[in-house]
Formats: structure tokens, sequence, C-alpha cells
């Protein structure tokens, strides 16, 4: 009953992919403040909840995706203004979470899941055909800036172990095989 | 096999991707659960659940009616209902299924217990990791709103309900119900000091419900069906009703299956075309991660929950995972302990400090780097942790833990004895590829 196709999103209201829309950047380029398209949802996003604070984390996952996958100091305090809570405030959230990231990752984000499921179906040998494509550790970042992986806690999929997720994307009942094509066909 | 022969209640519209679709939805009898409970006094639905025997799929088994009960009456105070579908538990993908399959299905079932309890706003908190099944969710929750079924008058009978999807960040304990609540409030999900209860202060200070995701799955058929009916399904009237087994592990056909309450895992292993590549079964785990293994001998038990329980594990979450002689029982409770130690919250000492000495014991043991002490150790810590924590996960963290040491002492001791793991590392891949 399994879907054995990797499960593409739709248009998820929050997604993993990078994107790098228009926005107030410093003449640095780095981005100090949210797309004038990012802070209208912001806005919906508020009416949802009694209170300001609970759309933080819907929030993050947006800054998130406004600042290339990643939260930056500047990113947080942008956060921290829409959504009024001082920035120590969000920080103790941002690290408590596992898909918030305080480090630069890969313009593909590439989680192995590792748990026992996957384990018993090989997930160790899929981890190291990851590590030895990709050639950095866990954590780091390609040299080209194009991937960064990690081990990851159970997905969800263990009817199609072993597999990985990649930006929004599962891909399923892998082999070591499988994993150097998907990886050589990223952008 | 009497279980094969299972018509599927939960899972009827999986092969029928037209129930995505509100039409395709509402012509396999879809929303009429909810325009009858609507046309039902709340307290009668509400009786009608109780009186079902439901009880919720997530992985405590507590009475669903019950818990409704629990809730204030009267319309002062805002109530919420939050769904669970935080599906994190190791083993577990059946809520994913339910959601990506037939979305319809949940709201349908949100909808009725928020008109049972009287509540006007559910959050179906879905994990992060979930985005497909969000945009589904998603999706349609807006035609639901369209047609009048979701918004100022459901279904035209004046009654309010908002519903919203929240998205996690990648927390196991936002699963447990007062960490989801935390997180869903925008704050780190750590477990709250219980009483109160949920029911009584929840989400915003306010009277609420949290179900999971198969749960409320099933409320719609209750009412459309009937509690009779419902009862007349499973082992006996503490396990009622439809249930969906996650098999996964040393297994042909891994997948989600539903059958009646209670398969013996014998059965449910043939379903799932029985042992990999014709192994020999050495293990199960009936109920996810948390729960205790069950050995091959105990192939024959039913996967409810009183029978679980008695056997000294739990049905938890009904993920079945299976293991074959060629597995490391060590090297597999050590990755389940790092599990644990990852997502402690580490709000308590002994849950922080326990999960972390749990993990790196057994790691020592399986590299063959064991003391003749610590299978000792481990009981020590094992006993430390029981009972300290605020909420269930230095619990569940000792469930494998503990049966590893009871039901495979020896293999343990090998370990030790021989400084090194006795498994060779096997390949899995079908195609042999490496």
């Amino acid at each position: 009953m399994s879907d054995p196709a990797a499960s593409p999103s739709p248009s998820p209201a929050v997604s993993d992919a990078a994107a790098a829309p228009a926005g107030s950047t410093e003449p640095g380029g780095e981005r100090r403040e949210f797309s004038a398209a990012a802070r209208a949802q912001l806005q919906e996003l508020f009416k949802r909840y009694p209170t300001r604070e609970a759309a933080l984390i819907p929030a993050l996952h947006i800054a998130q995706r406004e600042w290339g996958g990643w939260l930056p100091d500047a990113a947080i305090a942008a956060v921290a203004r829409e959504v009024e809570l001082p920035a120590a405030k969000v920080y103790g959230v941002v690290t408590f979470y596992d898909l918030l990231h305080q480090h630069q990752v890969g313009r593909h984000r590439i989680r192995i899941c590792t748990n026992l499921p996957c384990m018993l179906r090989g997930s160790d040998e899929i981890m190291a055909a990851v590590r030895q494509h990709l050639g950095v550790g866990e954590n780091e970042v390609t040299p080209d800036g194009r991937c960064s992986y990690v081990h990851f806690e159970c997905l969800g999929s263990c009817d199609t172990a072993p597999m990985m997720m990649i930006d929004d994307t599962y891909h399923e009942n892998l082999t070591p095989e499988r994993v150097r094509q998907i990886l050589g066909d990223l952008d | 096999m009497a279980a094969a022969a299972f018509e599927p209640v939960l899972t009827r519209n999986v092969g029928n991707p037209a129930a995505l679709t509100l039409d395709g939805y509402r012509k396999g009898g879809g929303y009429e659960g909810l325009a009858k409970a609507l046309k039902m006094e709340p307290d009668a639905v509400i009786d009608e659940v109780k009186r079902s025997g439901l009880r919720g799929r997530g992985g405590a088994g507590f009475s669903a009616g019950m818990k409704w009960s629990f809730i204030p009456k009267g319309k002062g105070k805002p109530k919420y209902l939050v769904c669970n579908a935080d599906e994190s538990e190791p083993g577990t993908f059946k809520d994913r299924l339910l959601m990506e399959k037939d979305p319809h299905q949940l709201i349908e079932g949100c909808a009725i217990c928020c008109w049972a309890v009287q509540a006007s706003t559910t959050y179906i908190y879905i994990r992060g990791e979930y985005t497909y099944a969000n945009g589904v969710m998603e999706q349609a929750i807006k035609d639901a709103y369209q047609a009048g079924i979701l918004g100022d008058s459901v279904l035209g009978s004046g009654f309010k309900l908002d519903v919203y999807m929240h998205q996690g960040a990648g927390a196991y304990i936002c699963g447990e119900e007062t960490g989801m609540i935390e997180s869903l409030e925008g704050k780190r999900g750590q477990p709250r000091v219980k009483p109160p209860f949920p029911a009584v202060v929840g989400a915003f200070g306010a009277p609420t419900v949290i179900n999971n995701v198969e749960t409320l799955a099933n409320v719609p058929h209750i009412v459309t069906r009937g509690a009779d009916w419902f009862k007349s399904i499973g082992t006996d009237e503490r396990n009622t009703g439809p249930k969906l087994y996650a098999i996964s592990g040393h297994v042909e056909r891994p997948g989600t299956y539903e059958t009646a309450i209670g398969i013996p895992f014998s059965a449910l292993l043939d379903l799932a075309g029985g042992m990999y590549r014709g192994g020999t079964l050495k293990a199960y785990i009936p109920g996810g991660a948390s729960a205790a293994i069950l050995t091959a001998d105990q192939a024959h038990l039913a996967l409810d929950f009183d029978t679980m329980a008695k056997a000294g594990s739990m049905l938890g979450s009904a993920a079945v995972m299976v293991m074959d002689d060629s597995t490391c029982m060590v090297r597999s409770v050590a990755r389940l302990a790092k599990f644990f130690n990852h997502e402690s919250c580490g709000q308590c000492t002994p849950c922080r400090e326990g999960t972390n000495w749990l993990e790196l014991l057994l790691t020592r043991i399986e590299h063959g780097e064991g003391r003749p002490d610590d299978p000792q150790l481990l009981r020590s810590v094992c006993k430390n942790m029981n009972g300290t924590a605020l909420c269930a996960l230095a619990e569940a963290a000792i469930g494998p833990v503990d049966s590893l040491i009871k039901r495979f002492s020896e293999e343990v001791d090998q370990h030790i004895r021989d400084r090194a793991c006795p498994f060779p590392h096997r390949r899995h891949f079908s195609n042999g590829a490496s």
C-alpha cells in the first residue's frame, strides 16, 4: 500500500527549498528584512492564532526559506521584530528543533534516515555512499555550495527503507548505486 | 485467512485518488457522518464514541470518548482540538498514509470532534518533514472551506469551525501532548507538569482535546455506522475497531495493513509476505521504538492493547519492526538509545543524563569495549530513569533496553566476553550493489 514513487511536494506552505526572492539587502549583500511577499504571508499567519508568539515556528520556516535555507543572526533579528519577541527567546526555540539551522547549509539539504527500520535494510551503506560521493563530512557543505547532509531520525517511510530526503522530496527503496545517480542528477 | 478478508475502513480510499477531491470523497459517503453528528446533541456524539470503545491510536490507548467528556461544557471560553500528526515514533508511517490518501476523512473526524466538545478551532500539528502530506491537507482544507464544510457555518448548521495546518520543526518530544501544546504556542517543545491536563488547561490556556490522526479518522465511521458496528470488530470489548499496522524491517512486503484490532503477529507477518528472503524470525517490536522487544516464541500473540501490555510490551502506535536472525540486538537497541538521547528535551535530569548513558554503554558494548559490570550499570540507569521524569520519554527509552537485558542477556554477555560483535555486517540491497 506504499507509494512507490518519490513524493514531490505540491506547494507546501512551509517548504525547505531554498529561494532567493527580492527584498531589502544591505549594501554588503546581506539580507536584513523579509521580502514583501513573505511579510504578507506572516500577516496571514498571525490571524490564525490567539497569540503572536504562536506564529514563531511558522515564521522561522519562512525566514529560513528567505535566507537560503538557514538562519543567520540577521534572520533571527528580523523574526524577533515581526513576532515581537526578544531575540534570546527566538534563539532558544531555534536551537531546540532539528529542521532549523544556525549554520550554513548546502543548496540541497540531504537527510538520510538511519533509525532502526532503515538500519535493518542497509542505511549504513546509504550513508557511506553519500559521504563518498560528496567527499565532505556530515553538516559540512560541499565546496561548490551545492549539498550538505546529515543522518536523521525516522522520517516515517519505513516501508520503503532505506530512504533519504533531499529538500522536500523523499527518495525511497535506495541502493548505493541509486544514491550516486540521484546525487549526480542534482543541479 | 480471516485477516486477509477484512474490508478496509480507514484505508478504503487508499487506491482511489478521486477521494482527494471533495466530490470523490462525498461519492463514497463522505461528510455524511458530519451531517448526522450535527443533527445530534453534542453529548450524544460523545456518548456514541465512548460506547464504541475507541482507544487512542497514537500510543497511550486512552478512551477517546472519555477524553472528550473531560472538556468543560458551556460556551464561555474558547476550546481547541489539536490533531496530533507529528508521527515521529520510529517505525510509524500510518498517519502519513491517511493524510496523503484521504485528507477529507481526517477533516471530517476533526469537525465531528469539534462539534462534540463545542470547539471552534482545530490545529493539525504535522511534523515539519511531511511537506507532501501537508500540501495535500492544505488543498483539502481549502476545498472544504469553499464548499461550506468549514468556516462560519459548517454545512449550514450555524456552527463555526476553523481548521489550520501547523508545521512542526523536527522534534520527537512534540508528539507528547503538552510538548505539542508548548510547541504550538511558539516555544521549545518541553512537556508541562500535569495536572492540570490539557482538557482543562491546554493550548493558549484553554480546554483542549488532543487526538492522533488515526483516532480521528475512525470517528466519521463510528457516527455513520454506529458504536455497535465498531464494537463488533476486534478482540473483545476493550479492544475494538479497525487498526492500521505499519510493518517494517525484515519482511518481504513492508507496508501499512488494516485489519481488525488484535491480529496475531504471525498472521500480520503472513500478510506482509513473510520473512525477508526466507529468513528466520528472531525478534519483533510491536509498537514503535518505545515498546519492549518480543521474541519469536511470542509470535502467536494478538496485537491489541491488553495482550501486548500483559506480555510486558505495548501496542503503542502499532509500528511493528521485524528482525531476522542475522540481526544484532545490541546494535539495534544501541541505535534506539541514540534516538532517545537525541530526542530527550533535556528538561528532567534523569532523562537527559540517563538517555546519554544508555547510548554510551550500549555503543561501547557493541564496539567490543564493554566492561563486565556494564549490564548491571544498564539496569541501574534504567531503574533511576523509571518514574522520575515529567513525561513518558524516559520510560520509552527504557523499554527496548530493559527487554534487551532480560531476553537477550547471553548476546550482551557474548559481546563483552569476546570484545567484539559476533554478527557479520550483512548487506541488504536487492540488486547486490555496494
